[in-house]
């Protein structure tokens, strides 16, 4: 029998409804990875007792004849972001530390729907904060990569979706869900040579994931490779009456609509993503790419998107200003964490309980959003970065004019090293300086593997698509896919 | 725009967040650098821009005026880290 964890979601799914192998198998060999894998800390949570029932119920679905799920027997990974029913959910946080909910999100419902079993809760930056995996209170996520050079450093499986990166690349799960509010699904995704896409901004239902910036907050598969993503993102996506963003349309048929060939796709590459000093193997990969595009039929157009430059500094007004908001609910009182010095009063606990409660870049963010946001500065920060933020979109509206999709790196490097990007809090900003332009315009993004740097570690192509058509999108991941021979993956050390 | 030491325990306060001085030090160096790169927005030409609402149009969706949900008292409480009987439970708020 074919080594089961070696497989994707479609290989998975088909097997399973042919009969050549259980989902009570699949999900075993699985959980027997989790298990082994402590050294990674992918998981704050292990469910392998989730994962056999759901397999259990495939089973026994497929002996009576019925139906199967389009994730039928998959076991996956899923972000502490999504509340799960009767599973503790923190966010990575202190502050929800022990918080049980007694609800289950839309998205995570509708994948227990189609079939797949949870293998337990990925760790994550806190409250989605971060893009290294490196502000979570359950640990560092470390990535199962290492440079060629032997040095054997730790590196950051990218964030905020760092649990779920290090689990798919490490083969402790097939596929994970992810959330990206400025690039937490891309960039990790990039940084371990795995896939994933955040589809367009109201597909997903947010309802029931904890809110970190919700005009940005958008769910979406990982896996590894495009059908996989396409396959879970159908099970993901549809219209939710729970959230008042999601978008009443109904699921396109993604995964039946792949096709390779892009004959009459006119591709825009844009100039102000050729950074001054872009980074060598990342100017090489991005030619690679445009030449693979080329060779699946693409037409290759010079676009500008003139303020991208802008883009991160409106980011960084416009998330941590929500945030602040969102944030407010984490009191002391109705859920989480309680901090009450003795004989202190209403307001102390608050200040005490989210003092104790919140990692420092969670507080950091929260006191940006709260001074953006104060009495004599809104215009000044908030409103003109929600200026900026329309420019940004035009930016975009106008490049449809000339092309159907944008080819670009995912991050201006590969993974660095934990602890490399801690002592300044922009330096690390700016690893996200590719990813979140697609954010603000809340369009369909995607990375797939492109190559290997020079120290052989992988680097990922970002496709950018009109709002809605993330068939295209996956289309392009799919032409790159087959042409850039990526087969490499982490050596076991773990 | 830069904030000094005040500002930031008066954006702490507003926050409810707790700090002790060292922390309002530190603290002071790092919002100003992050505040000193986000004013490069201020070169930007919006004149005639509207401020961003909807990432993409999305009507707003009225419903009948009906219940759908409640009567899930206990699950509500369930996660209290302190309550008394059917309430939350607070430190006392009038002497």
């Amino acid at each position: 029998m074919t080594e089961l964890t070696k497989l994707g979601v479609a290989a998975i799914r088909d097997g399973v409804a042919s009969g050549a192998f259980t989902a009570v198998e699949v999900a075993t060999a699985f959980n027997s990875n989790v298990a082994k894998a402590k050294a990674l800390n992918a998981f704050i949570v292990e469910t392998p007792e989730k994962a056999i029932e759901a397999a259990q119920a495939v089973d026994a679905d497929r002996a009576a004849g019925k139906p199967l799920g389009k994730m039928a027997g998959v076991p996956i990974g899923m972000k502490d972001l999504f509340c799960t029913q009767g599973v503790q959910t923190t966010a990575a946080s202190h502050i929800l530390e022990g918080f049980v909910p007694t609800y289950e999100s839309t998205v995570s419902a509708k994948l227990w729907k189609a079939g797949a079993g949870m293998l337990g809760k990925l760790n994550m930056d806190q409250f989605a904060m971060g893009s290294s995996n490196e502000t979570s209170y359950f640990g560092n996520v470390i990535s199962p990569w290492r440079r060629n050079d032997g040095s054997n450093a730790a590196l950051a499986p990218g964030g905020s979706s760092g649990g779920s990166s290090s689990a798919i690349a490490a083969r402790l799960c097939p596929a994970a869900t992810g959330t990206d509010t400025g690039g937490s699904i891309r960039q990790p995704a990039a940084f371990v040579g795995i896939s994933g896409i955040k589809p367009t901004y109201g597909r997903c239902s947010r309802w029931g994931v904890v809110a970190f910036a919700s005009s940005l907050d958008q769910a979406g598969p990982m896996a590894r490779d495009v059908r996989d993503c396409a396959i879970m993102l159908e099970a993901m996506a549809g219209f939710d009456p729970k959230d008042s963003t999601s978008l009443d349309l109904p699921v396109p048929t993604w995964e039946a609509g792949l096709n390779r060939d892009l004959k009459g796709k006119r591709i825009g590459i844009p100039k102000e993503y050729r950074l001054d000093g872009i980074d060598e193997d990342i100017a090489k990969m991005w030619d690679n790419g445009i030449a693979w595009l080329k060779d699946a039929g693409a037409e290759i157009v010079d676009i500008s998107l003139p303020h991208t430059q802008y883009a991160l500094p409106a980011y960084y007004i416009i998330a941590p200003a929500e945030a602040s908001s969102n944030l407010a609910r984490y009191d002391g009182v109705r859920f989480g964490l309680r901090d009450l010095p003795e004989g202190a009063g209403l307001q102390d606990m608050y200040a005490a309980t989210r003092a104790a409660g919140f990692g420092e870049e969670v507080r950091r963010r929260i006191m940006i959003g709260t001074y953006v946001l104060s009495a004599g500065f809104y215009d000044a920060y908030y409103t003109q970065a929600q200026k900026v933020r329309a420019l940004i979109a035009r930016d975009f509206e106008n490049a449809w004019a000339s092309c159907d999709l944008i080819l670009a790196p995912t991050a201006p490097s590969a993974a660095f090293g934990l602890g490399e990007k801690n002592a300044d809090p922009l330096s690390m900003y700016l690893n996200d300086v590719f990813a979140v332009p697609a954010s603000l315009a809340g369009l369909p993004a995607m990375s797939v593997p492109g190559g290997l740097s020079k120290d052989g570690l992988p680097l990922g192509l970002q496709i950018i698509g009109k709002a809605l058509d993330e068939q295209a999108v996956l289309n392009a991941g799919l032409a790159i896919e087959q042409r850039s021979g990526f087969t490499a993956e982490a050596g076991e050390w773990w | 725009m830069s904030v000094d030491k005040d500002t930031v325990n008066k954006i702490a306060r507003l926050s409810r967040i707790a700090i002790s001085d060292a922390e309002a030090d530190k603290m002071v160096g790092e919002l100003n650098g992050i505040l000193a790169w986000v004013e490069q927005l201020g070169e930007v030409d919006v004149t005639g821009v509207e401020p961003m609402t909807a990432v993409i149009a999305n009507k707003l969706r009225l419903r009948d005026d009906v219940v759908t949900d409640g009567d899930v008292r206990d699950k509500v409480l369930a996660n209290a880290p302190a309550k008394e009987g059917s309430f939350f439970g607070v430190p006392k708020v009038i002497e």
